[in-house]
């Protein structure tokens, strides 16, 4: 995984509640056997004028001039503003996976969907809670001038606005700990094998019906 | 110290280790596996040279991308070729690292949420977990089950574990008896209704009260599948008669003396009298009429005499403007009474209602009544391959047929529209279903989620109706 130590990026809002990653990454494109190469179809259904099918020659289809992502001052964005419950619905990590691809590492929302919540921190894709309120201000900030952009130290937990005002959040400390240091959690659990063991050895006794062979 | 609740009980039960900070290791007794999520899993063990933990207790069926018709040439029948890969490749995966699997012609293949329960590979008091979000289905058995991500399945399969914060507790109390007609799918809709899609975020709730009691165990699985659609990664029920005498006899659950011990532990599955619940939501089972949605999130729902509400009675702007966008998706105009809502397509199938008792309950309505001539096309896809054939064997296909409907082959089908099966742009579906998402069911797509006797009852009448009129 990536290391997420800072970014300084430039913010591109997505004003609405209930993002789900159907509307990330659509199903069609959930086919695929590889972890990469889902950028061009992230918010496919929105941002772009035509269905779209897995191998499509990008360059040839109609984006929506509507939509956020389309419009050249958001070109380049690293930061996503979202609504409550972001990343919402079903489990697909390719959700994390369209977002990281297209260049975003950070998404401000003031709640997110467990398991995509979860995902993000597998990616090195920060996802960082803020008041409703304080997402207003920076939906109001970014709409009023192009160019916004914002800072983010996840070892200070900061974000800081181009006004020098400085935003506090909160970040678990297993979490932190592995984007930091861009850390395997499998290869950490690993170094736990023998709790592992012996939580099996006891379970075993409690419990042996879960041990049936016959599976 | 208080009692615990039936989360805390089988959070302690699979407590491995845990930090100083709250940062736990879950011990995982079950994980089942599809083939949409779990390639990645198993190409990241291999470029770590890791080996699963533990391949007994593991299980996988693919279901997603499966074809619900002209199965004759199997696997390589496939017409999608990208949808052909991924079959193919969870094939190769599971052979290659010994994982027991329900391949595509085999008669116990089907929806993951349907087969685990249905084998007894999903039992009382067991950690589940899938690389899918309605692995809450399993809760229903008094489990700790919960979907995750593909990052977490390769987790599971190298270590058997998962590193888990332990979520607060939430009970949802459905006291009363629901009326006729009334199903788990309208209580669980009526349950979303009311406390949001974000409102068991963080929590795991607990389904609790004398009209939980009072459904089937294939009641209580559509009632905990949806939790998700709340929030909550988890729902559960307690264990009592009925998940026992569910589970005994299915071929993977013990046997003779060993089922009797594990009855006896079963048995202390539920939440203590005195424990504490961070959030309890309390509704009365009388107050639920059968349940349509409306909008582009399952908590935009209303009872079936209600009408499509107006976004300006609602006070909160951000909320308001989901409603707008979501009635222009629609096509719907705020204040049209929901039975005058025309509809093109029904499905009948998903991992929430197509177990033998939604077809049985589809089948009732239908009975010896056509799908109207404005439904181009209505039809059930059974949960699994013995689904299916407990149907047929009850004559139910013979009753869909003669309506009008489609008699499928299992899978995921139009829930996700990852096969074939999707709908048109701007066609209008009666689901029975999980989602109404934008798209969900095909790009452009519109669904209504109710319970299998409303999608029947709106196939045969052409718009939405009470589905206790045609009983």
């Amino acid at each position: 995984m990536e290391k997420f130590t800072t970014l300084d990026g430039l913010v591109m809002p997505l004003d609405r509640p209930n993002v789900d990653t159907d509307a990330i990454i659509p199903k069609q494109y959930l086919k695929s056997v590889k972890r990469s190469g889902f950028g061009p179809n992230l918010f496919d259904d929105w941002r772009y004028l035509d269905p779209g099918e897995p191998g499509q020659d990008h360059s040839q289809r109609r984006p929506n001039p509507d939509f956020v992502m389309n419009q050249p001052r958001y070109q380049g964005a690293s930061i996503l503003l979202g609504r409550e419950n972001f990343g919402c619905g079903s489990s697909r990590e390719h959700a994390v996976w369209a977002l990281e691809d297209a260049g975003f590492r950070v998404v401000i929302a003031p709640s997110f969907a467990d398991i995509f919540f979860n995902n993000c921190f597998k990616n090195g894709v920060l996802p960082i809670v803020l008041d409703a309120d304080v997402l207003d201000r920076l939906f109001a900030a970014v709409e009023a001038r192009e160019g916004y952009r914002l800072t983010v130290d996840l070892e200070a937990q900061t974000i800081t606005t181009p006004d020098g005002e400085t935003i506090g959040f909160e970040v678990d400390e297993f979490r932190k700990y592995c984007l930091l240091n861009g850390l395997d959690d499998i290869g950490l659990t690993l170094q736990h094998a023998d709790d592992i063991r012996a939580y099996e050895q006891r379970r075993r006794q409690e419990a042996p019906w879960l041990f049936s062979e016959d599976v | 110290m208080g009692g615990k609740t039936l989360y805390d009980k089988l959070w302690d039960a699979h407590l491995v280790r845990e930090d100083d900070n709250g940062t736990a290791l879950i011990y995982i007794d079950r994980h089942l596996v599809h083939e949409v999520t779990s390639p990645q899993a198993f190409e990241g063990l291999r470029l770590a040279g890791r080996k699963p933990w533990r391949t007994d207790a593991v299980l996988a069926v693919p279901d997603h991308n499966v074809p619900t018709i002209d199965r004759g040439d199997g696997v390589a029948g496939i017409s999608d070729p990208v949808a052909r890969i991924q079959v193919e490749t969870l094939d190769s995966n599971c052979r290659d690292f010994g994982i027991t699997e329900f391949h595509m012609d085999d008669p116990r293949q089907g929806i993951v949420h349907v087969i685990g329960p249905e084998q007894g590979a999903t039992l009382p008091g067991m950690t589940v977990v899938c690389g899918d979000s309605h692995t809450s289905t399993h809760g229903a058995f008094g489990a700790m089950a919960f979907g995750i991500g593909t990052s977490e399945v390769e987790h599971v399969l190298a270590t058997q574990c998962l590193i888990q914060k332990k979520s607060k507790n939430m009970q949802v109390r459905v006291e009363g008896e629901p009326g006729p007609g009334v199903t788990a799918k309208d209580v669980v809709l009526a349950i979303i209704g009311e406390i949001g899609t974000a409102g068991g975020t963080g929590y795991a709730i607990e389904f609790a009260g004398s009209a939980i009691e009072s459904l089937s165990i294939e009641g209580r699985m559509t009632l905990c599948n949806m939790a998700i659609e709340a929030g909550a990664r988890c729902g559960m029920v307690a264990v009592d008669d009925k998940t026992i005498d569910y589970v005994r006899g299915r071929p993977f659950a013990p046997r003779g003396e060993m089922l009797e011990r594990a009855i006896e532990s079963w048995r202390q599955l539920h939440s203590d009298p005195d424990a504490q619940f961070d959030r309890v939501v309390p509704l009365r089972a009388e107050d639920i009429r059968p349940q349509v949605t409306w909008g582009t999130s399952p908590e935009m729902v209303v009872p079936v005499d209600g009408v499509v509400p107006d976004p300006a009675t609602e006070s909160d702007e951000v909320k308001r403007s989901g409603m707008r966008k979501a009635l222009d998706y629609m096509g719907l105009e705020a204040g049209t009474p929901i039975t005058d809502i025309r509809i093109d397509r029904v499905f009948i199938g998903s991992c929430t209602n197509s177990r033998i008792e939604d077809l049985r309950a589809a089948a009732a309505v239908a009975k010896g009544r056509k799908v109207a001539d404005n439904v181009r096309q209505a039809m059930v896809v059974p949960g699994s391959g013995l689904v299916k054939q407990q149907a047929e064997a009850e004559g139910l296909d013979r009753v869909f047929i003669e309506a009008g409907f489609e008699w499928r082959e299992p899978g995921c089908s139009m829930c996700l529209a990852m096969n074939a099966d999707r709908l048109e742009p701007g066609e209008r579906c009666a689901s029975t279903s999980n989602r109404n998402f934008e798209g969900r069911q095909g790009a452009g797509g519109r669904t209504h989620l109710v319970s299998p006797a409303m999608a029947a009852a709106a196939a045969v009448s052409g718009h939405f109706v009470d589905a206790r009129e045609l009983l």
